[in-house]
């Protein structure tokens, strides 16, 4: 039985549920109290309220303090002042004393325009710094897909709580003590030493400009420019849900088109799609789903079952840190991205007339850890990486608005061929059980022989973090299972190496929500339901495709017949498939 | 007693000694040798009675008579009368002030001793390796009563004897056990909070250091009190000692199956065990304490929930730091009525202090709630060092503030020290004189916070080191006027919005002197000048003309030669280029040289 | 050790420790025990305890003297470290301060010894709760 107790926040009367937060219960009245570090993803179940910045202080009758409003839980018969001269004054002060702390670089900033530290300064309207002093000043740290620097660093410890308790991953806590603190990886070491998996959910979360993307847009405008280079573009399927975001639409509206008519302004000689290498991964997955289990049917003891999926290069560095011993369970197929790059510089350059080194693979991402990823050496043919330059969904609208472009009006255009046909089941890799969802739909026909009519598994939909769901294949009962972000998948992990794991496949995904809810994606500023906006429209997509089986794609088909051979066959797993690595040293 | 029959007890504290008491001893030694008693008694020098108020003080032995306010020319009556007649000087004893009774026997009369020592009773006392000399002293018997009691009833006592809280807060002690003894869990904890990081402070390092066996028993009384079969003190690794004493103290205790389980066949069972802190200064916080108890970065967090519900590993764990302990098998053992009758109306029992600073005598001290500081400080501390003037006391570490001559005859509790701007803290007293500058002590406990602070929180971590930035530019005497406005805002936003108690005291050093010392700030900013001549920046050495006979010495001395005059002519310092070294001042053998 | 398994056992071990204490203290036979402890504290043994202490056990021994010396803890005199208190069988204990090796010997040839009192005695200045 919940618990109403009344109380009165600026003069308005109001009942609420014991355990409610002041903030909460203001917001019941209309009433937004300023916050900085506070943090509450509700579709992700994701609350950081450490209550450190102290912008949201509010007056609380007879209390000696003010109270931090987003951890202070209301007691019956408060009354509480939001904006008494107590509270201006003290939320005025903390806030001048973050930006005497502060770089006022804002001009030449990347979060400028967008950054929560410089409308929250400007919503309280501070218009001089009374306190002056010392700066804090470190190293700029520069890593394949990060870069962090903690001059512009607020404390506002998000980051640690995506990285420690959301993802587990343990890359980033606060060190030192008093002016010196700062947040940073263990021994002040630069974040390629550190466990990283370059999710990019610090960066996500990052209220001021302090954790970036590394962009290689001016790499990509060189080779653009290039006359003597075929760059050829590949955009992911989360890209599209939210691309739009960035240039004012509401979230949830599918950009492809024109967002591929931007791509063709910008200069790329071809559009494709990821979701074409995505149809191309499920046939080699769902393959080698098909031939585990047939094996470990059989009792072939060398056959470990589950088998985990391995598209999201964040998961694939988060096993070969922390789980090691595991690494022969995942998927060896590569990602979508890496698939992409190996046929377009092989199948297409061949087809195309041109040579490798004259070809330029870009690929605009939701994701930081694809910037890692597509360097990665098994990822080069003699030093020649398949994809060149992975930007994100910010980087790629950054790119549009520089190129004097109005995005919202313009026409409609079509992906080239033959690496932009895609399925339905391509398009929704871009969400958490998409990838899993996509790979029941073809092995449940390659091993039934029978016709799936029920394309829809809404079974394995959903923004929990954990699931399970039971796929019935002729008679044989498959259980899988499901999680998005890494603290999530690790517990599946443990389960797995404990001997308890009771599933034959699991679908993983390193960020909250999946690709839509990427590091690379625009920010969500904490409206964690921009993430299930952006879910609901590429179902929509989904739901809107002829085709929504991969093995069904004529494109992939042809490229079986006149390229490849057959799915898990010797070429397959020469461009296809990879192998994963002991980095268990990173964390020790 | 050997040789000689008596002797003559003669103070040479330097309050006394002030007070001439070395010409008393010449002139008792004299008086004795003309009437041939010299081989009978003999005459010696103590160390301060603490009663320097009425000194020079002068003790007789073995009769134990106490003469106050002794001049060299009373050595003559007392030899003829006392030594030799047996009568007492009735006319130099000490009368008490309120009934008049004449007091004489210092040893019974108690009237001099301020102090009362209940935590520190067996400190100096037993060897605290040895538990039998801690069970001669009623070691563990506290514990055995207190299982032929309820645990509820313990709790009851606790209560009833007002004992609060001595690591700073003032917290009731037996609120706290009754609250974690109500809430219901499978595992409850009792933690020794021993991480003591006030500058100053030493009480509860002499605690363990000196009787850690009552630590040990009274954590076995909370821990029956309420429901909890694990304790665990965090202690500081800075203090090698106390953990060897403790480890020892421990093992003996298992040993002796004081410790383990079923502890004097009760069937009650217990243990403790230890773990360190890298001596953050926050980790005294209990939430903060708790966090780094896990293994995680020791930040305080937001109460409730508070740690009596929801502590250690997320059960009831209840925290109280050594000295509180160190009262509560007293309180068992005598009462709760006995300890109440001790102290004031809110504040009961003692209160061990460290005395520091310019004072005579620096050490520790354990006084009733309700002494003044005049008390503490004259009568216990025995005056200011060198006899110079008293300026004022800080108290509560960083988190309190001063206490000055206004304040001296207030008696010493939680509230009265709360409501004079600074609070009891954990029993760091620092005296200061009329040379010490109060803007660098509210300078140099800013440092201490500033370097201390967790970093969780904006204003603590940000706004302690901008409050440093401008205490540092008034030092140096580059202040302005609107500097005051900014520490006054800034002091009082910090204490409005910390997270912690760390954060929301920080500040009370500079509030505190900027209330009772604002002329010192204004002189360091409008004129420029440290009124108790501190500040290197602030100084101004300068040679007095009338004086100054042109030795030349001074000009030869100074290492940076800016100081110029003509031979028998009185010479002039460069202010410009001097260095203010002192090396000129050193070297004039007429005075001529001062510090404006 | 047998465990303590009742306050009558507590008890036991308290009266016999006192008993022999007091057969120490209080008796004042000729070649009856003297007694020393040393406040050995972090503070007492950082001004130079552990040396005092030493002294006092092999000077005593090499001197004929039978003495007691053990340890305690924080006296509170701060200002006069090293502090040991000497207690003469049936006398009151007295605390001396300041006590370096050369005070040390003093108060062994003439307080021990001779029962003359030395220079630098602190007068106990506290009430204890017994």
């Amino acid at each position: 039985m919940e618990q109403m107790i009344k109380l009165t926040i600026d003069n308005k009367d109001i009942e609420v549920v014991q355990g409610t937060t002041i903030l909460e219960a203001a917001k019941i009245i209309g009433v937004d109290i300023p916050t900085l570090c506070y943090m509450h993803l509700e579709d992700l179940d994701i609350e950081h309220n450490p209550g450190g910045c102290r912008i949201c202080v509010v007056e609380v009758e007879g209390r000696k303090n003010l109270a931090s409003s987003c951890n202070t839980k209301c007691v019956a018969g408060m009354n509480i002042k939001t904006h008494s001269m107590r509270v201006l004054n003290a939320r005025k002060t903390v806030m001048e004393l973050i930006l005497s702390d502060h770089p006022a670089d804002c001009l030449v900033c990347a979060k400028s325009g967008n950054c929560d530290l410089q409308t929250m300064a400007n919503n309280l309207g501070v218009r001089e710094i009374h306190y002056k002093g010392e700066q804090s000043t470190y190293r700029v740290d520069y890593s394949p897909s990060i870069i962090r620097d903690m001059d512009k660093c607020i404390m506002c410890r998000r980051c640690e709580t995506m990285c420690n308790v959301v993802q587990t991953v343990g890359a980033l806590s606060a060190i030192n003590r008093g002016f010196e603190t700062v947040v940073s990886p263990a021994f002040e070491m630069n974040l390629e030493k550190s466990p990283c998996t370059y999710c990019g959910q610090c960066v996500a979360v990052c209220p001021t400009g302090a954790l970036t993307e590394k962009d290689h847009t001016n790499h990509l405008i060189g080779d653009l420019a290039d006359p003597n280079k075929t760059v050829i573009v590949q955009t992911a399927p989360a890209v599209r849900a939210a691309l739009g975001e960035e240039f004012g639409m509401v979230p949830g509206i599918l950009v492809t088109g024109k967002m591929v008519a931007a791509l063709r302004n910008l200069g790329f000689d071809r559009v494709f799609d990821t979701d074409f290498a995505a149809d191309l991964t499920i046939m080699e997955e769902g393959t080698e789903l098909l031939q585990r289990l047939d094996a470990f049917l059989k009792g072939d003891k060398k056959v470990k079952l589950p088998i985990l999926t391995s598209c999201c290069p964040a998961w694939v560095n988060f096993f070969e840190h922390h789980f090691p011993d595991m690494k022969d369970i995942p998927s060896t197929a590569r990602s979508p991205q890496q698939i992409f790059g190996s046929i377009a510089k092989t199948y297409l350059a061949n087809k195309m007339g041109i040579k490798r080194e004259d070809m330029t693979v870009v690929s605009v991402m939701p994701c930081l850890a694809k910037k890692y990823e597509c360097q990665r050496d098994e990822f080069k043919v003699d030093g020649d990486p398949d994809v060149n330059y992975s930007i994100t969904t910010r980087e790629l609208a950054n790119l549009i608005k520089q190129a004097n472009m109005d995005f919202v009006t313009l026409p409609d255009e079509d992906f080239d061929n033959p690496l932009g046909e895609s399925t339905g089941a391509g398009v929704i890799f871009g969400i958490t059980g998409g990838v899993i969802e996509a790979a029941i739909r073809t092995a449940y026909e390659i091993y039934t022989g029978k016709t799936l009519e029920k394309v829809d598994f809404v079974s394995f939909r959903g923004m929990e973090g954990v699931r399970s769901a039971k796929v019935d294949f002729n008679g044989l009962e498959l259980n899988i299972g499901i999680a998005h972000g890494l603290g999530n998948a690790r517990k599946l992990l443990e389960e797995i190496r404990d001997g308890k794991s009771q599933y034959h496949a699991i679908e993983i995904m390193a960020c909250p929500g999946g690709c839509i809810g990427g590091g690379g994606q625009p920010l969500h500023h904490g409206d964690a339901s921009i993430i299930a906006k952006r879910a609901a429209a590429l179902y929509r997509e989904d739901a809107g495709k002829a085709i929504r089986k991969s093995h069904e794609n004529p494109y992939i088909i042809k490229l079986y017949e006149e390229f490849l051979g057959k799915p898990c066959g010797e070429l397959s797993h020469k461009l296809l498939h990879t192998h994963y690595f002991d980095r268990k040293d990173v964390i020790e | 007693m050997g040789k000689y029959k008596m002797h003559i007890l003669i103070c040479s504290g330097a309050g006394c000694r002030a007070s001439a008491s070395e010409l008393i001893q010449n002139k008792f030694e004299l008086v004795l040798k003309a009437k041939g008693l010299e081989n009978e008694v003999q005459v010696v020098t103590t160390a301060c009675f603490g009663f320097c108020e009425k000194g020079p003080i002068v003790k007789i032995l073995p009769d134990n008579t106490f003469y106050i306010e002794v001049k060299p020319e009373d050595a003559e009556e007392i030899i003829e009368e006392h030594i030799i007649k047996g009568r007492q000087v009735s006319r130099l004893l000490y009368a008490a002030t309120i009934n008049k009774e004449v007091v004489s026997n210092a040893q019974n009369s108690g009237l001099h001793k301020k102090q009362i020592r209940v935590a520190l009773r067996n400190c100096g006392f037993i060897d605290p390796e040895n538990i039998e000399e801690y069970i001669a002293r009623d070691g563990y018997s506290a514990l055995g009563k207190c299982f032929e009691m309820l645990p509820q009833t313990v709790v009851d006592v606790i209560k009833e004897s007002g004992l609060r809280g001595r690591g700073g807060g003032g917290f009731p002690t037996g609120l706290k056990w009754e609250i974690a003894s109500k809430y219901k869990a499978d595992q409850k904890y009792v933690v020794c909070n021993a991480d003591e990081g006030d500058p100053g402070a030493f009480m509860d390092r002499s605690i363990l250091e000196g009787d850690p066996h009552s630590v040990l028993e009274a954590m076995a009384i909370c821990a029956y009190s309420i429901g909890a079969d694990q304790g665990i003190i965090y202690v500081r690794a800075e203090y090698p000692l106390a953990i060897e004493r403790l480890k020892v103290a421990i093992n003996q205790a298992r040993q002796y199956g004081l410790l383990g389980n079923d502890i004097l066949g009760s069937g009650f069972n217990f243990d403790v065990e230890m773990r360190y802190g890298a001596g953050a200064f926050v980790c005294g916080e209990e939430t903060a304490l708790i966090y780094s108890m896990e293994g995680l970065r020791g930040e305080p967090t937001i109460k409730p929930p508070f740690p009596t519900e929801s502590g250690y590993k997320g059960k009831p764990t209840n925290v109280n730091n050594v000295e509180t302990f160190a009262n509560i098998p007293v309180i068992i053992n005598k009462g709760a009525k006995w300890f109440s009758s001790i102290g004031t109306e809110k504040s009961k029992g003692t209160k061990v202090f460290a005395l520091a600073g310019n004072i005579n005598n620096v050490g520790l001290i354990e006084v009733p709630m309700g002494t003044t500081l005049r008390e503490v400080i004259y009568e216990i501390g025995g005056g200011i060092k060198d006899g110079k003037k008293f300026k004022a006391v800080q108290t509560g570490g960083p988190s309190g503030g001063c206490l000055t001559e206004k304040h001296l005859d207030t008696p010493i509790d939680f509230d009265n020290l709360l409501a004079a701007g600074s609070m009891m803290g954990s029993g760091g007293m620092i005296v200061m004189d009329e040379d010490d500058c109060m803007v660098s002590m509210a300078k140099f406990y800013i440092e201490f916070s500033v370097e201390e602070s967790c970093g969780k929180c904006t204003p603590c971590r940000i706004g302690n080191k901008r409050l440093y930035e401008i205490l540092d530019k008034i030092t140096k005497g580059e202040g302005t006027l609107n500097d005051l406005d900014l520490l006054r805002n800034l002091s009082g936003v910090i204490k409005d919005t910390s997270l912690c108690g760390l954060g929301q005291t920080s500040p009370n050093p500079v509030l505190s002197t900027l209330d009772n010392f604002y002329d010192e700030y204004i002189a360091h900013i409008v004129d420029h000048k440290c009124p108790a001549g501190r500040f290197k920046a602030l100084l101004q050495y300068a040679i007095n003309p009338e004086l100054c006979v042109g030795c030349t010495l001074c000009a030869k001395n100074c290492p940076v030669n800016c100081i110029s005059g003509e031979r028998k002519k009185a010479h002039v310092i460069d202010f410009e280029k001097c260095i203010k070294c002192g090396a000129c001042m050193d070297a004039c053998k007429f005075n001529a040289i001062s510090i404006q | 050790m047998a465990k303590v398994k009742s306050l009558t056992d507590l008890k036991k071990i308290k009266e016999n420790f006192q008993m022999k204490m007091d057969l120490i203290a209080k008796c004042d036979a000729p070649d009856s025990m003297f007694q020393v402890k040393i406040a050995m504290a972090t503070c007492g043994i950082a001004s130079g305890a552990k040396e005092v202490m030493n002294y006092f056990i092999e000077e005593c021994s090499k001197r004929g003297i039978l003495a007691l010396v053990t340890q305690t803890g924080c006296m509170g005199y701060c200002y006069a470290e090293p502090t040991i208190e000497v207690t003469l069988p049936g006398e009151e204990p007295i605390v001396f301060g300041d006590v370096d090796l050369k005070r040390a010997n003093e108060i062994i040839e003439k307080y021990i010894k001779n029962g003359e009192l030395v220079d630098g005695i602190i007068p106990v200045n506290y009430n204890t709760i017994d």
